[in-house]
């Protein structure tokens, strides 16, 4: 075996295990929709499932049965629609949802058996524009779904929902300029490596910390993009219906559903990479703990990666926990307050921010600024 | 054949086919799609020349910006009302597209390839760094001009569409 054959093997692993995770995450998410919900509104939630008669598993037997439910579903394409983009929609949805994780790392540096392997799938030097850039391709799987439709609450729900991800789609780009300047990179894991740095000694240099208000503009544009609750005007059971999805069923309704899904896992990550310090663990260095009153705990390499990985996992897990906490506690927005939101509040108060992280560098920058 | 070479003929051959699919196509939405494939082939394509800053502009602004909004007006003016082809946009279509081939007959007879010793570009070479610095250092004031007609045409568009303001 060659080395290039070694590392091509190396990244196809690490490409299958982040799509497994990233479509197991997803999949339970779904599950722990309804539980949480439930779990929010004093309710049992989902627990009348069973398989053949079976109903012993209690709540795994509903993570099996729903994805049965959906696949064995009659597939119905309007007779006056588009067929073919009636087909292509849903891949349209899927595909900007998944491809989008390859950017983001989930640990620094495994070195194993004298390779160094970047625990991240690819490793692009404009990490941040890749994200976004698959982000805007999100809005042809609605629009093109809505038309093909053939059906005037669809085209509504559709229309609604691309205007809604292109105004979002700015106020979060502005948001994340901030981390951009601060951290001075528009690489991901490097983004990841320059929280591992203190601040005064104690405090670790998470994007949090430093950029307060890119997270909350962030955050919240995230929510806005993945067209849930309160922000779900896409859809709208008294007026339009499901919206732009009104006329799938079956394994192509399952596709988008995963794809929001699949957005919500991304999302979580993308928060926990840009502000929450990523794969960082506090004052884990690459040898193990060095504690900032003194004192450290050596660990071996390969328990500290799997502490990063394992922590990493976590962050993703508590923001996907706290969108679906969102969603379950916040009433609906109605379409002019989401706009307005997006272009009179988060727009501008984004703007601010990056001027006056702008200032600031340029104040406590104590050499001459760069060429 | 490396398969760098291999890589660009699958690519480019699908970028072809999707050009033409664009044109050929008689449902007008159908062509958009094609069209945004294309790009998104085009962005692949700049991709394996290194230039990845490029590339992913490509997809940002034209796949993921420009083309929606051609997709909306399209998807909102019916286009099953649009009317047959007529001679005369064929003539005109024809000539602009013959104008076109005989700019690229030049470029398709140079068969001189790369110059040895050109074969990679250098370090950082289409790097987010090296992009800013030549739009931002070196071409500061084109740049802002640029900037400033683009405000002309927003500033435009608002006034021709809110009558009173």
């Amino acid at each position: 075996m060659t080395a290039t054959m070694i590392d091509i093997g190396i990244v196809a692993v690490k490409a299958a295990l982040v799509l497994s995770m990233l479509l197991n995450l997803a999949g339970l998410l779904g599950w722990i929709e309804r539980k949480g919900s439930a779990l929010i509104q004093d309710r049992i939630g989902a627990n009348r499932a069973s398989i053949f008669g079976f109903a012993g598993l209690g709540l795994v037997n509903t993570l099996i049965a729903d994805p049965i439910k959906f696949l064995t579903k009659e597939d119905f394409i309007p007779p006056k629609g588009d067929r073919l983009l009636h087909t292509l929609a849903p891949c349209l949805a899927l595909f900007p949802a998944l491809v989008t994780f390859a950017v983001i790392p989930f640990g620094d540096v495994l070195v194993l058996g004298g390779r160094e392997i970047n625990l991240q799938v690819a490793n692009l030097n404009v990490g941040i524009l890749y994200i976004f850039s698959m982000a805007s391709l999100g809005v042809y799987g609605i629009v093109v779904g809505a038309w093909a439709s053939n059906n005037k609450f669809s085209l509504l729900g559709g229309v609604r929902g691309s205007a809604q991800m292109i105004s979002y789609e700015i106020a979060m780009g502005l948001s994340v300029i901030g981390i951009v300047m601060v951290y001075e990179t528009l690489e991901l894991q490097e983004i990841a490596r320059a929280q591992g740095e203190v601040l005064w000694g104690w405090l670790p240099a998470w994007g949090i910390f430093l950029q307060p208000v890119g997270f909350l503009l962030f955050f919240t544009a995230a929510v806005a993009e993945t067209k849930r609750i309160p922000f779900d005007l896409p859809e709208g059971e008294s007026e339009i219906v499901a919206g732009y999805h009104v006329e799938y069923s079956g394994a192509k309704f399952l596709m988008f559903f995963t794809g929001e899904f699949a957005e919500i896992v991304t999302a979580a990550a993308l928060t926990t990479t840009l502000f929450f310090g990523g794969w960082q663990v506090p004052y884990l260095m690459r040898d193990g703990l060095h504690f900032p009153w003194g004192g450290s705990l050596l660990l071996p390499h390969l328990l500290v990666v799997l502490l990063q990985v394992a922590v990493f996992g976590l962050k993703v897990v508590f923001f996907c926990w706290l969108q679906i906490l969102v969603r379950w506690s916040l009433p609906r927005f109605r379409y002019d307050q989401v706009m307005r939101l997006g272009w009179k509040m988060l727009l501008p108060l984004a703007l601010v921010n990056v001027m006056v992280t702008a200032v600031l560098i340029v104040a406590f920058q104590s050499g001459p600024v760069k060429p | 054949m490396t398969s760098a070479v291999i890589l660009f003929f699958v690519v480019g051959g699908l970028a072809i086919v999707f050009s033409l699919l664009v044109v050929f196509q008689r449902n007008v939405v159908h062509s958009a799609m094609a069209l945004v494939a294309t790009l998104f082939l085009v962005a692949v394509l700049f991709l394996t020349l290194d230039a990845a800053m490029v590339g992913i502009l490509q997809i940002l602004v034209y796949a993921g910006a420009i083309m929606v909004l051609f997709l909306f007006v399209i998807m909102l003016l019916n286009p099953a009302v649009l009317e047959g082809r007529r001679l005369a946009w064929w003539g005109l279509g024809s000539l602009a597209a013959l104008l076109l081939l005989f700019e690229l007959i030049p470029l398709l007879l140079d068969s001189s390839g790369p110059a040895s010793g050109q074969g990679s570009a250098g370090a950082g070479f289409g790097s987010p760094e090296m992009l800013a610095q030549s739009l931002f250092y070196d071409f500061v004031l084109p740049f802002e001009i640029a900037s400033v007609l683009l405000l002309v045409a927003i500033i435009g568009a608002v006034v021709l569409a809110k009558r009173e303001l």
